[in-house]
């Protein structure tokens, strides 16, 4: 892969004379008109519901006051203390904590190992190889969803009589709460590796060839290599590509919506299919923001720790 | 030769992770052409007995496809023009002209980036059932306005772009107006398709914003229309899978085509940013 420059054509032509005043005044004016629509797209589309959903989460917005405003409260802190007792919502957040908890490792490991055989220069094809593996990233996430619930069916699937046929037992990956969340993240892994993957491509291109050379000489295997000049260059790309991952599996959705329907027995149930729930099946609006506010709060309180983490490592190392 | 059996292996890893990926979309599109019932068997069939459109025809013709697919490309085709139109000026302008306060702002909203978008959910159905738009095209195309990672994206390539060659086209009296749409234009046709590529992905496989907003079945996108008809038809295998197809091939045909800008503008949002 040739990591091309992603620049404008140079200059064809010197400036000859400074700006003036009133030029400088038209640029600004000029300036202000070209980020104007932007901004109150995102001020009015972004910013606004933003601020609302943290207001939201303090009232008890429900389906009543959905109809008549006047019904509305203000209920203080009732809706997160509700919530914390809530056994339906700490099983959204342990399911999702165990989405993450097996996800993130598995998806860096296979896009790693991915990135590593494809950076070998033996390998063939590469550059097909490379956006064949990118692929499924791009498909639409319902139609692949529903393509997977058939690769896992019990009795008919795939992936049950490639077991089979080694002679292991067959399994019911979506039917039953043991299997459910592996089988949904073969589906999670399979889709979404190839975008870790061309990242890493990019970083372990930079490595100079002549590290290596000087680690075989050196008499380093390929593990010794790997373990020795791979991993602390791709390491602070190990740790971004972790943050984004984290955040992607806190908010896992569409796949247990359509391919368990948060079953069976709640165990794919996760912290963003909960909001939906309880906003729009059930109508508690202000539950569900107060929902959608503990989930920012988590991604951004790993986040911070995984930036802690890899701060202290650095330090020390 | 001692590197022999290293190239063996690691070329029949890739093969390996090649079959692993590209099998289950190789047999979506089998299966689809399958009679009905023939891929409820055991075990899978690899190829359909005969090759059949009947499902296909069903889709379209009972299923309303037609009136999904048409929904899933207006809807693209607008977010994507929307989005490059509010974001290509204001990124230009981000990179290149000065205003008052204008990197302070640049960092509020960067900041604002690791804030996920689904916790404005609820309160923007509010805000747009309040204004009428629940329901129409009109909602479903609201948060690709706002996009900020697109403003960040064509400011990081507007950068590149030589003061010199703004300051020429000054000094021969054109207007801002004119410099964007003669001189900058041209040069951010790289990232404008980027972007737009990004935009036009992004709408078609959407699923939690138009579930909610797009409530009336004649206004569904694909994806929702997909997941409805995937709980309704559980045991038409065949029939799903050609819905499937319907669904994924026009975005895979779009990647592979311009798979180049798609590639490089991931990589400059990412490792760069």
């Amino acid at each position: 892969m040739t990591m091309q420059t992603f620049t404008a054509p140079a200059a064809t032509r010197e400036a000859t004379r400074p700006p003036r005043h009133s030029d400088q005044r038209k640029r600004t004016r000029a300036a202000w008109g070209f980020v104007a629509p932007s901004l109150i797209a995102i001020g009015l589309f972004f910013v606004i519901p933003m601020v609302s959903a943290l207001l939201l989460s303090l009232t008890d917005f429900d389906i009543y006051a959905l109809a008549d405003l006047n019904s509305l409260r203000f209920v203080g802190l009732d809706n997160y203390q509700n919530l914390l007792g809530n056994a339906l919502f700490w099983g959204a957040m342990k399911n999702t904590v165990w989405f993450s908890v097996l996800g993130v490792p598995l998806t860096l490991a296979v896009s790693l190992a991915a990135a590593v055989i494809l950076n070998a220069r033996m390998v063939l094809w590469r550059p097909i190889w490379r956006v064949m593996f990118f692929a499924p990233y791009v498909t639409t996430l319902v139609a692949t969803a529903v393509l997977w619930n058939y690769l896992l069916h019990t009795r008919y699937g795939i992936i049950n009589w490639g077991l089979t046929s080694v002679g292991l037992p067959a399994v019911d990956w979506l039917g039953q709460p043991s299997t459910s969340i592996p089988a949904i993240l073969m589906f999670v892994v399979w889709k979404t590796f190839g975008y870790n993957m061309l990242i890493f491509l990019a970083v372990l291109q930079t490595v100079p060839d002549e590290l290596y050379e000087a680690a075989r000489i050196d008499g380093a295997g390929p593990w010794k290599q790997f373990r020795h000049v791979t991993l602390p260059a791709i390491a602070p790309t190990l740790l971004l590509v972790s943050i984004i991952s984290v955040a992607a599996f806190f908010q896992l959705f569409a796949e247990p919506y359509v391919m368990t329907q948060g079953g069976p027995a709640q165990s794919t149930v996760t912290v963003l299919y909960f909001m939906y729930e309880e906003g729009f099946k059930w109508w508690n609006l202000g539950s569900a923001s107060a929902v959608a506010f503990i989930l920012f709060l988590c991604i951004f309180a790993i986040t911070l720790i995984q930036l802690w983490v890899s701060k202290r490592l650095g330090a020390t190392s | 030769m001692k590197l022999k059996p290293r190239v063996i292996a690691l070329n029949l890893a890739v093969a390996f992770i090649a079959l692993m990926v590209l099998f289950p979309l190789a047999w979506m599109v089998s299966v689809s052409f399958m009679a009905t019932g023939e891929a409820a068997t055991f075990p899978p069939p690899l190829l359909p007995d005969s090759w059949t459109l009947e499902h296909y025809r069903t889709l379209f013709v009972t299923q309303g496809m037609g009136r999904y697919l048409w929904n899933s490309f207006a809807l693209a085709t607008l977010a994507t023009l929307l989005a490059l139109s509010f974001t290509v000026p204001a990124g230009y302008a981000f990179a290149k002209l000065k205003f008052a306060g204008r990197d302070r702002l640049f960092q509020l909203l960067i900041g604002a980036l690791v804030i996920p978008a689904q916790i404005g959910t609820l309160p923007l159905f509010l805000m747009l059932k309040g204004m009428g738009l629940v329901n129409t095209y009109a909602g479903a195309l609201v948060p690709w306005l706002a996009s900020i990672f697109g403003l960040f994206l064509v400011r990081q390539y507007a950068l590149s772009i030589p003061d010199e060659m703004l300051e020429a086209a000054r000094v021969d009296g054109a207007t801002e107006g004119q410099i964007f749409r003669r001189v900058v234009l041209p040069t951010m046709q790289p990232i404008i398709v980027t972007l737009g590529l990004f935009v036009f992905l992004g709408s078609w496989n959407d699923f939690l914003w138009p579930l909610i907003i797009l409530t009336d079945q004649s206004n569904y996108t694909l994806p929702v229309a997909l997941a409805a008809m995937s709980r309704e038809h559980v045991q038409d295998i065949e029939m799903m899978m050609a819905g499937s197809v319907i669904a994924v091939a026009p975005v895979l045909i779009l990647f592979l085509a311009l798979q180049r800008y798609y590639i490089r503008g991931m990589l400059a949002g990412s490792v760069k940013g």
